[in-house]
């Protein structure tokens, strides 16, 4: 018998089966966050996760509402200058995965965070790069984590903050010390990989219960679907579990103070 | 050598109208009291330097003390927008407000190139990026050495940094502890630099590689108790999550603001 679970948990447990065990990875806030320290709580005990504010190898016990959390610093095995970590840690590549999420993303993976509508009359100002930009070029593959919607996934992102392939697919061709980009999308519904020629997305996993047509509804350009489709393995009850005590523990941390 | 001041003092000999301006901490140490204290002595034109603006610039864009503002990410952590941010630049209340913005590694090579005293920062970034397209300070060299294309950015010196640390001892000398940012860069690239702390002590009890800033390197040490709230001081007190999400609801009315305005910051004294 199946288990109840949410299309959020679905999303967040797959997103944390994508990284192996002792895998180093510069964890961006929000989504990828919760999915990577799902990671170290369930298989991956010695994953070495590394957020933006300087914070090494950290363990946090709830998830941080900044990437600047004491706790974050307070479990971690040692705290750097951001400029140290950019420079050494990041740019040095010492670090296997960036794990990022994204208000906008296109069919290159190209990320946009920093505005909807033209850049000198925005409709939306968003936040900006922050450490995107960098994490996406410095490491060595990048994950990507958001939910699905024809919002989210659009056919050309208004503004590249941070480089997938470019607006051609072929942004990386020929740049020298880049890492491989994006190489897995998950989402809500589905799980894509670029096409190892086109560099284009493509759907290669359909979580339980969704459907082709669902992922293009929700989809801003006609997207590709693998021959050879799969369905993605469901949560398991260990893994539902322990995430939803992390959450639960996250939640009353941040509603007390 | 550091001039043990009051805030109020600190803030009217070395921040002057018009001034660049960095106040830095990132999400740990914001010098909230600090700010505070700008938007009440009413400066005027800043160029505003932060790679998170959060909340602190967000009041201070809100009271129209800033001309512009050179940032990397411009949210309010883990909650949404910086609204006072996104109303000034959209639709430029109080006032237009230019915005120059740049990725985190950059503008962190760059405090480390300006403490450094270089005039400029070089680092493997921008690739494919449209941010060099938006902002004229993003160029790109040639490595003399291996030809490889990298970025460059100017150094950042600013004419005050103003930073928050836990504890400064009786000479000056300040400890910060933590997540420690670019605070020391902040305060090496500046030509004036004030620093408030949570309290002086006899003994700083630092360890041998601590980040320690000395007296000498600093101009004006001020006092300020609980002076990074709502962010948080490690080993003094939590940041205030709840503060963060309830600023979302504050900041997203103009009218509102200006109410919290003048309770929380006009009319809330500051030691003179």
């Amino acid at each position: 018998m199946s288990l109840e679970y949410t299309s959020a948990e679905m999303m967040t447990v797959t997103a944390a089966r994508a990284l192996e065990n002792g895998t180093t990875c510069f964890v961006g806030i929000g989504l990828p966050s919760e999915a990577a320290n799902l990671a170290r709580l369930t298989h991956a005990p010695d994953v070495v996760l590394i957020y933006e504010s300087g914070t090494l190898q950290t363990k946090p016990d709830v998830l941080p509402l900044s990437i600047g959390d004491g706790e974050l610093c307070e479990t971690a095995l040692t705290t750097v200058s951001v400029p140290e970590m950019f420079r050494y840690w990041l740019q040095g590549g010492k670090v296997d995965v960036g794990f990022l999420g994204t208000a906008q993303i296109d069919r290159y993976c190209n990320l946009n965070t920093t505005l909807i509508g033209d850049y000198t009359a925005p409709k939306v100002r968003l936040p900006g790069g922050g450490g995107a930009p960098e994490i996406a070029t410095n490491a060595g593959e990048v994950f990507i984590t958001l939910k699905h919607s024809k919002r989210t996934f659009v056919d050309q992102v208004d503004f590249v903050t941070t480089l997938g392939f470019g607006r051609d697919g072929k942004g990386r061709d020929g740049v020298p010390n880049i890492g491989k980009g994006p190489t897995r999308v998950i989402t809500d519904l589905c799980v894509m990989k670029p096409d190892p020629e086109t560099r284009e997305l493509v759907v290669v996993s359909l979580h339980p219960g969704v459907t082709a047509e669902q992922v293009q509804e929700a989809t801003g350009w006609e997207i590709r679907f693998a021959e050879q489709l799969e369905t993605t393995a469901e949560p398991s009850e260990k893994e539902l579990e322990v995430l939803r005590e992390l959450k639960a523990r996250t939640e009353r941390h941040h509603s007390g103070e | 050598m550091a001039e043990f001041l009051s805030l109020h003092d600190a803030v009217a000999r070395h921040v002057e109208d018009g001034d660049t301006v960095a106040m830095e901490g990132f999400t740990h140490l914001i010098p909230f009291a600090a700010g505070h204290e700008i938007i009440r002595q009413g400066r005027r034109d800043l160029t505003l330097i932060r790679m998170t603006p959060d909340l602190i610039y967000d009041q201070l864009i809100g009271a129209g003390c800033a001309k512009s503002l050179i940032f990397s990410w411009g949210g309010n952590p883990g909650v949404g927008s910086l609204h006072r941010l996104r109303d000034a630049v959209e639709k430029g209340w109080p006032h237009k407000v230019e915005i120059l913005e740049h990725s985190h590694a950059a503008m962190a090579c760059a405090y480390e190139a300006g403490a450094a005293g270089l005039p400029l920062a070089v680092l493997r970034g921008y690739i494919g990026s449209d941010l060099p397209k938006v902002n004229d300070q993003i160029k790109f060299i040639e490595c003399p050495f291996s030809g490889e294309r990298l970025a460059a950015v100017p150094s950042i010196r600013p004419d005050v940094s103003v930073v928050h640390a836990q504890k400064a001892d009786r000479k000056g000398n300040v400890l910060v502890e933590g997540i420690i940012g670019v605070q020391k860069e902040a305060v090496l690239a500046a030509r004036r630099s004030i620093v408030t702390v949570e309290e002086i002590v006899d003994d700083l009890e630092a360890t041998p590689n601590a980040c320690v800033i000395p007296g000498w390197a600093i101009d004006a040490i001020a006092v300020a108790e609980k002076g990074a709230y709502p962010s948080y001081a490690h080993g003094y007190y939590p940041r205030h999550n709840r503060f963060y999400k309830e600023w979302d609801a504050i900041a997203r009315d103009r009218d509102s603001f200006n109410v919290w305005l003048e309770e929380n910051v006009y009319n809330a004294g500051g030691a003179s």
